[in-house]
């Protein structure tokens, strides 16, 4: 130790008292794969010099399960679980976009009262989602008590999935031409009197502790800054993309089920930081919890799926009095559905953003090739040039207002 | 066709295909549109030119999927799909090359750098080159993997599976074995253009076979069966063969009354064996 100050005595005087630079040589770190800020199996590999990050590397797969390889091998119906559990925080918002992709393929019109619950569900799975993502985002900063009681809104909305769907998490609920089975009056009535009670006021009180806060402010504003170039670039969507100040929200430019009769505003970001992230998915919550009541307000009495029976197949009760419904429902679950050949691609506004659904059909029972947009994969791709100059604390800032789940990501 | 999905709406731009022929000239193969969707083929070299002209011209500002597909039918069996937005259009378009295991492709990294990853994913899963892209890892798959999964001739359970052993203190690859065989059902109905000959009609095709093998008669019509099968055409070795296994038969239920009573009657080809142990065991 003794040599090494002597050595940096020597290169330093009174009139340029920086110290050599040449002694210090960049060290690699391994942050993850187990790192309980890494959201999950991420592993980056990062260069420092000091604490500053010169380069990053995200590794991914570590949650490769080939769901896309399996797709291939089930037909229409028994692939729509396998969206569940890509991105296990927002359930819903995935299959929608497998449905309405199938819904495209066949033509297949859907019932109002399927499109309002559906668009319902959607945004509660979007509260749902957000309340996990700015939750640990900010226990990522430094933060305890607003992820307690976001947590408790979260189980909430898992209790009201699992009143609809028996599921609290992956409910596979959606089905192509509607949605699997009604709701009971009493869960809209519960949902409504959430909406106005307990919801705003948990919600409002976890937020008020960390919005104005120091230490909050601190770790979040100016960090990781896109410009409105860089973010079209880098492929971003969803809050991302507007918390870089471009106003884009696919449920706005490219309505799906019901969502252009809903009102509702896009929040964007100013100043292109984590901050703005965090505050357009905290907008986002109020614009979700408007768009819900809007629905229960709106929604009609009716069916809830398709009578096409060539798609949907019919009820318990049904079946036992009609042979014809009897045969549709042996054929549907057993063969399946076929779905006319052609390719689309459709993609709808996750709560992390543009999730997309690439949809090839060879005419059979059984996706040709069904390849998932995850939302994460692209901005994942942005943490080295995002990070590139800040402090290896702010890595968890970064991925907190990244919103990643690697279900997705990996497929 | 009257549209009455709700997926979501992007207005189709009317004359946008001849805009785009006239513009991109010979490097356009194809033009498709179909569920008011537009996917334009291009010749594979000049990918990164079109994509260019797209995005500056056209606005195409977002490069939002690169997707493989497999034809292993076709002569050149990938296409690789590059799934363009435009905000300001309120746009998508989707433009296509094909290719083989050989031949790569020009990379785009240079025109959005979100490419990289969505690049090294089709290389990953389809063995998909692209040529100048620097960084082309696999991404997905374990480090070390062999083989792209994607394509439709690799296996749905994969090769190698991986364990931890307590032996070699570390995880370990083994080739994959397999409790069951993979069930795979087949709905392809031949009233609606099944290609391949189903199980048993191969038979129809094949030359009789000199000595048909009879049904698995139960014991106790083996005698009568035996007078039936006797004129058959070869009665030679029907009679060589038959007769050896009947007695054998008839003393192992003599021996065990008490268990041929309850047990199923073995049938006659596979009675050999267990008459055999069941007289040992007597």
């Amino acid at each position: 130790m003794s040599d090494y100050i002597e050595k940096l005595d020597h290169v330093t005087d009174a009139e340029d008292p920086t110290l050599g630079d040449t002694e210090i040589q960049n060290y690699t770190i391994n942050f993850g794969p187990q790192h309980p800020a890494a959201h999950g199996v991420l592993r980056l590999v990062m260069e420092l010099d000091g604490e500053i990050v010169e380069r990053c590397d995200p590794h991914v797969g570590l949650l490769h399960r080939g769901t896309e390889k399996l797709i291939e091998y089930k037909t229409y119906l028994q692939a729509l679980p396998y969206f569940d559990r890509l991105d296990y925080c927002s359930p819903l918002a995935q299959e929608h976009s497998y449905v309405l992709a199938i819904e495209k393929l066949l033509n297949l019109e859907v019932p109002i009262r399927a499109q309002y619950l559906r668009v319902f569900f959607a945004e509660l799975t979007r509260i749902c989602n957000h309340m996990l993502n700015l939750g640990s985002h900010v226990m990522d900063v430094g933060a305890m008590t607003p992820n307690l009681w976001m947590f408790e809104i979260r189980e909430d909305c898992l209790n009201f999935f699992e009143r609809a769907s028996g599921a609290r998490m992956h409910a596979a609920w959606y089905r192509p031409g509607g949605v699997h089975q009604d709701v009971p009056l009493k869960l809209l009535t519960d949902i409504a009197d959430w909406l106005d009670t307990r919801l705003p006021r948990l919600f409002e009180d976890a937020i008020s502790l960390v919005a104005d806060n120091r230490i909050f402010k601190q770790r979040n504003v100016d960090i990781a800054v896109v410009s409105k170039e860089d973010a079209l670039k880098w492929g971003f969507s969803g809050p991302m993309i507007r918390g870089s100040g471009i106003p884009w929200d696919l449920r706005k430019s490219q309505p799906y089920d019901v969502y252009d009769r809903m009102e509702f505003d896009v929040p964007v970001g100013t100043r292109f930081d984590c901050y703005d992230r965090f505050m357009v998915r905290v907008e986002e919550v109020r614009q979700s919890a408007r768009i819900m009541k809007q629905c229960l307000s709106e929604m009609p009495e009716g069916p809830i799926a398709s009578f096409d029976r060539k798609v949907v197949p019919p009820k318990r009760g049904e079946m036992k009095q009609s042979m014809e419904a009897l045969i549709h429902h042996f054929k549907l679950y057993t063969e399946g559905f076929h779905v006319p050949a052609g390719e689309v691609y459709v993609a709808t506004e996750s709560p992390k953003g543009e999730f997309g659904v690439y949809l090839v059909s060879d005419g059979s029972n059984k996706p040709y090739r069904c390849k998932i947009r995850p939302t994460a994969f692209s901005h994942l791709q942005a943490m080295d040039f995002m990070l590139k100059g800040h402090m290896l604390a702010d890595t968890t800032a970064v991925l907190g207002a990244m919103d990643i789940v690697f279900g997705e990501c990996d497929r | 066709m009257n549209i009455v999905h709700s997926a979501p709406l992007v207005q189709p731009i009317a004359g946008l295909a001849d805009t785009l022929r006239s513009a991109l000239g010979g490097q356009v193969v194809e033009i498709v549109e179909a569920y008011d969707e537009i996917s334009v083929t291009v010749a594979r070299e000049s990918v990164a030119d079109v994509l260019t002209v797209l995005r500056d011209r056209f606005d195409y500002q977002q490069l939002m999927e690169i997707a493989g597909v497999d034809y292993p039918d076709r002569a050149e069996r990938f296409e690789v799909c590059y799934h363009l937005l435009s905000v300001t259009r309120n746009h998508r378009i989707r433009v296509k090359v094909t290719t083989d295991e050989d031949n790569a492709v020009p990379t785009v990294t240079h025109l959005w750098p979100v490419a990289g990853w969505l690049e090294r994913e089709v290389f990953d899963m389809y063995g998909v080159l692209f040529a100048g892209n620097t960084d082309l890892r696999r991404i997905l798959t374990d480090y070390g993997f062999r083989g792209h999964p994607q394509r439709k001739d690799f296996p749905l359970t994969g090769y190698v599976e991986l364990r931890y052993s307590e032996e070699a203190k570390r995880v370990v690859y083994e080739p994959v074995k397999l409790a069951q065989d993979f069930r795979t059902f087949d709905f392809m109905s031949p009233w609606e253009g099944a290609q391949y000959i189903l199980p048993g009609d191969e038979k129809a095709q094949a030359a009789p076979p000199a000595a048909p093998p009879p049904p698995p008669p139960p014991v106790a019509a083996a005698k009568v069966e035996e007078v039936k099968a006797a004129p058959a055409a070869t009665p030679t070795a029907k009679k060589a063969a038959k007769p050896k296994a009947a007695p054998k038969r008839k003393a192992a239920a003599a021996a065990k009354p008490a268990i041929t009573a309850e047990a199923p009657k073995p049938k006659a080809p596979r009675a050999r064996k267990p008459a055999k142990d069941s007289g040992g065991d007597a």
